[in-house]
C-alpha cells in the first residue's frame, strides 16, 4: 500500500469495523468519531476506573466534535524533554484525550545490541538513558554475567553500587532542574545543572566521560577508582546537602510551587500498577516497591536506606519523591565509603576480562586471550536470563537470548520511561493544559530510552 | 550470588529440590533457566494463564518482547512436547507481594503471528505490544490500537525480524570539491 493510499484510507476510517487487522494505521490522535470505540476508552484511561456501561454514558455525555480541538505538543516543544510529542484533545481549555506519539529519537539499538560482541555491548546501551548511563550499563552486564554463571570480586559490586547511586543523584539532580525550568523557576534550572555537573566531574575523573561512560562492563568495571576519588566523593557529600536545603526553600514550601504540583496529576496505586508504571510514579501512590530493598541486587542488602514513598500520586509527590532519594542515595555512598572491600576491581577470568598490558609482554597466553578477546569477544553459553534494576525512573530491565554465540542473539532493554509515558493520557485526563508540562515533567522521561 | 537480579530463585528453592518431575504453573510447563521461572503456555491458553496468575497476586505485567528464532541454530530450552515455532513473544510479570517473578514464553507460528492482547488484564502492555507488532510484525488480537510505534507510518517490514536486511539506504558520494 503506498504512503498516499495509505493515508487517504486513514482519514475515510481506519478503526470503523472494529477488526483490529488494521496493522499500520495512523499513528496520530484522531478526531472523536472516527476512533473506535475501544481506542477512545483507552485513551480516556476509562478502562481502568469504569465499567464499559459507565464510559459509555461519558462517552454520551462528552462533548460532541465540533465543541473540542486538537492540538499538538511536540516534538520539539521546549518542555517536552527531548522529542517527545503529544496530541492533545482539548474543550476549552480541559484536557479530554492525549496520546503520546514516539519513536523520533528511534536509532534501532536494539538491533545493533545483536551486531555488536558482549565486550562491547555496554557501549551501545550506556546511549540509551543518557541521564543514568551506568544504570543500563550495569543491567546490562548483570544479565550478561547471569548468562555466563560468574560472580564478579565484591570490590566490583561496591564500586558499581557507588556509581549507580551518585548517578541516581546527578539524575535527580537533573530531574529537579527541569522541574523548575517547566514550572517556570528558571534559577532552579541553573542550580540543578550546577550540582549535576559536579557529580559529573567526578564520573569524568574515574571513567574519562561525563556522560556515556561504558564503565560498568560484564566481569566488573573498567578502571579502579583513581588516586584521590575517596577526597572527591567526601567533597560532594559536603557540597549537595546544604544546596538541597535550599531547594527546599526555594520550591518545597513555597506556596506558587505547592499550588502548582499539589494535586495534579494524580494516580491511584491500582492505575499505575496496571499501567505497568514504575519508580517514583509508583512510589508516589504510596506503594513501597523499590527493587534496591524488596529483590536486592549488588550488595544493595548490606546498606541501610529508606524507600521514600508519597501519599497522594500527584507531582508534588514525584518531585518530593526525588529530592529526597537523592538524601538517601548520599546515606548508601556514606556506607559505601565506609565498606569499600580492597581486591580486585574485574574478574580474573581470561576468557571474560583481558589481561593487564604488562602481562601480554611476558606471557603468551596473556597475549593469546587479548588477542581472542578483541578479535571475537568471549562466548556465553546458550540460554536466556532478564536482570533488573532500580533505576531513577524505575524497574530497568534487560533480556537477552544467547545463542552460545559471542554475539547477543537477541538483547532487549525494558525502559523505565518507555511504560511511564503510558500513564500520560490517564494523569493528563480532565486536567488543564497549563498543568500538561507540569506532569509531563513529573514522569521524568527521558526519551532515548524511550524510542531506543 | 549476591550480584543477581533475582532473588525470586530464593523462595523456590526448596520445591526445586524436592520435585525434580517437571514443574507445573497452572497447568503449563515451566522450566528454569539460570533460576528463573519461566512458563511456556500456548497461544490459546495465555490470557487463561495471566489471568489465573493475576489473581495468584501477579499484578503487574512489566515487559513484553518478542524473538524471531530464525536464526537460532542451538537449544532453546523448552519443555518436552512443544514445538519451537519462529517467533516467541516473552512476558515479564511480578508477583509484588511473594517478591517472585515469572516469565511467559508464547511460542508463535510464522504463517499465523496472531497472540490475544492481555491489554484487558494489564492495560500497561498496550505500548510494548505495539512495539513488538512494530519490530516482528506479530499480531496482538483485540489490541485496541494496533499501530506501528517506533518506526514510521508507511515503513515496509518488521526491522528486528532476522531476514530483514540492514542498510539499504543508498548513500550518494560526492567528489571532493576543487581547491580553489
Amino acid at each position: 500500500m503506498s504512503t498516499i493510499e495509505h493515508h487517504a484510507d486513514a482519514a475515510v476510517s481506519p478503526h470503523h469495523d472494529g477488526v483490529v487487522q488494521t496493522g499500520e494505521g495512523s499513528q496520530e490522535l484522531t478526531s472523536r468519531d472516527l476512533t473506535a470505540a475501544a481506542e477512545r476508552l483507552r485513551e480516556l484511561g476509562a478502562v481502568l476506573r469504569m465499567s464499559e456501561a459507565d464510559a459509555a454514558q461519558a462517552e454520551l455525555e462528552a462533548a460532541p466534535d465540533d465543541e473540542t480541538m486538537i492540538i499538538n505538543m511536540g516534538p520539539q516543544h521546549p518542555s517536552t524533554h527531548g522529542v517527545l510529542r503529544l496530541m492533545i484533545e482539548l474543550q476549552g481549555e480541559k484536557v479530554l484525550r492525549t496520546k503520546p506519539i514516539i519513536g523520533y529519537l528511534h536509532t534501532g539499538m536494539e538491533w545493533t545490541g545483536e551486531e555488536l560482541g558482549y565486550m562491547q555491548g555496554s557501549t551501545n546501551v550506556t546511549r540509551m538513558d543518557y541521564a543514568s548511563p551506568l544504570f543500563t550499563e550495569t543491567a546490562f552486564s548483570l544479565t550478561v554475567e547471569q548468562l555466563l554463571e560468574i560472580e564478579v570480586p565484591p570490590r566490583a559490586t561496591w564500586i558499581r553500587m557507588l556509581m549507580n547511586e551518585l548517578n541516581r543523584m546527578s539524575s535527580h539532580l537533573l530531574f529537579l532542574a527541569t522541574n523548575g525550568m517547566d514550572m517556570g523557576a528558571v534559577s532552579m534550572m541553573l542550580y540543578g545543572w550546577r550540582e549535576r555537573e559536579e557529580v559529573l566531574r567526578f564520573f569524568e575523573k574515574v571513567t574519562g566521560l561525563r556522560m556515556n561512560h561504558n564503565y560498568i562492563r560484564p566481569g566488573g568495571v573498567a578502571a579502579d577508582l583513581p588516586d584521590g576519588w575517596r577526597d572527591d566523593v567526601l567533597r560532594l557529600l559536603e557540597l549537595i546537602p546544604p544546596r538541597l536545603d535550599e531547594y527546599d526553600v526555594l520550591m518545597t514550601g513555597q506556596p506558587i510551587w505547592r499550588e502548582r504540583l499539589q494535586g495534579v496529576g494524580a494516580i491511584s496505586t491500582e492505575e499505575a500498577l496496571a499501567l505497568s508504571a514504575t519508580g517514583p510514579v509508583l512510589r508516589s501512590t504510596g506503594y513501597a516497591w523499590d527493587l534496591r530493598r524488596d529483590q536486592p541486587y549488588l550488595a544493595y542488602d548490606e546498606v541501610d536506606f529508606d524507600v521514600v514513598v508519597g501519599t497522594f500520586g500527584d507531582c508534588f509527590d514525584r518531585y518530593a519523591i526525588r529530592l529526597n532519594e537523592v538524601h538517601e542515595s548520599m546515606r548508601i555512598v556514606r556506607q559505601i565509603l565506609e565498606h569499600l572491600p580492597k581486591g580486585d576491581y574485574r574478574i580474573q577470568d581470561r576468557k571474560v576480562t583481558p589481561p593487564p598490558r604488562a602481562r601480554i609482554d611476558e606471557s603468551m597466553e596473556a597475549l593469546i586471550h587479548h588477542f581472542k578477546i578483541f578479535t571475537e569477544g568471549f562466548k556465553v553459553p546458550e540460554g536466556e536470563a532478564y536482570c533488573a534494576v532500580e533505576s531513577p525512573r524505575g524497574e530497568l530491565g534487560c533480556y537477552i537470548v544467547s545463542d552460545g554465540s559471542s554475539k547477543p542473539y537477541r538483547m532487549h532493554i525494558r525502559g523505565p520511561s518507555f511504560y511511564n509515558l503510558q500513564t500520560l493520557p490517564h494523569l493528563m485526563h480532565d486536567g488543564l493544559l497549563a498543568d500538561a508540562v507540569a506532569i509531563i515533567s513529573s514522569v521524568d522521561p527521558i526519551m532515548g530510552e524511550v524510542d531506543r | 550470588m549476591t550480584d543477581e537480579t533475582a532473588p525470586a530463585s530464593n523462595a523456590e528453592e526448596a520445591s526445586d529440590d524436592a520435585a525434580p518431575e517437571p514443574e507445573l504453573c497452572h497447568g503449563v510447563p515451566v522450566t528454569r533457566s539460570r533460576g528463573q521461572r519461566v512458563a511456556h503456555p500456548s497461544r490459546a491458553r495465555l490470557v487463561e494463564l495471566v489471568r489465573a496468575l493475576h489473581q495468584e497476586g501477579y499484578l503487574q505485567c512489566l515487559d513484553v518482547t518478542g524473538v524471531d528464532y530464525l536464526a537460532h541454530g542451538g537449544d532453546r530450552h523448552l519443555p518436552e512436547g512443544l514445538a519451537p515455532e519462529r517467533f516467541e513473544v516473552v512476558y515479564q510479570l511480578i508477583n509484588h507481594g511473594t517478591r517472585e517473578r515469572i516469565r511467559l514464553r508464547v511460542q508463535v507460528p510464522a504463517d499465523d503471528a496472531v497472540v490475544p492482547s492481555l491489554f484487558a488484564i494489564h492495560p500497561g502492555t498496550e505500548a510494548p505490544e505495539r512495539e513488538v507488532f512494530d519490530m516482528f510484525g506479530v499480531r496482538f488480537a483485540e489490541h485496541p490500537d494496533l499501530t506501528r510505534i517506533l518506526m514510521p507510518e508507511d515503513w515496509v517490514g518488521h526491522p528486528l525480524r532476522k531476514d530483514t536486511d540492514a542498510g539499504r539506504i543508498p548513500v550518494q558520494f560526492k567528489a571532493a570539491p576543487a581547491s580553489r
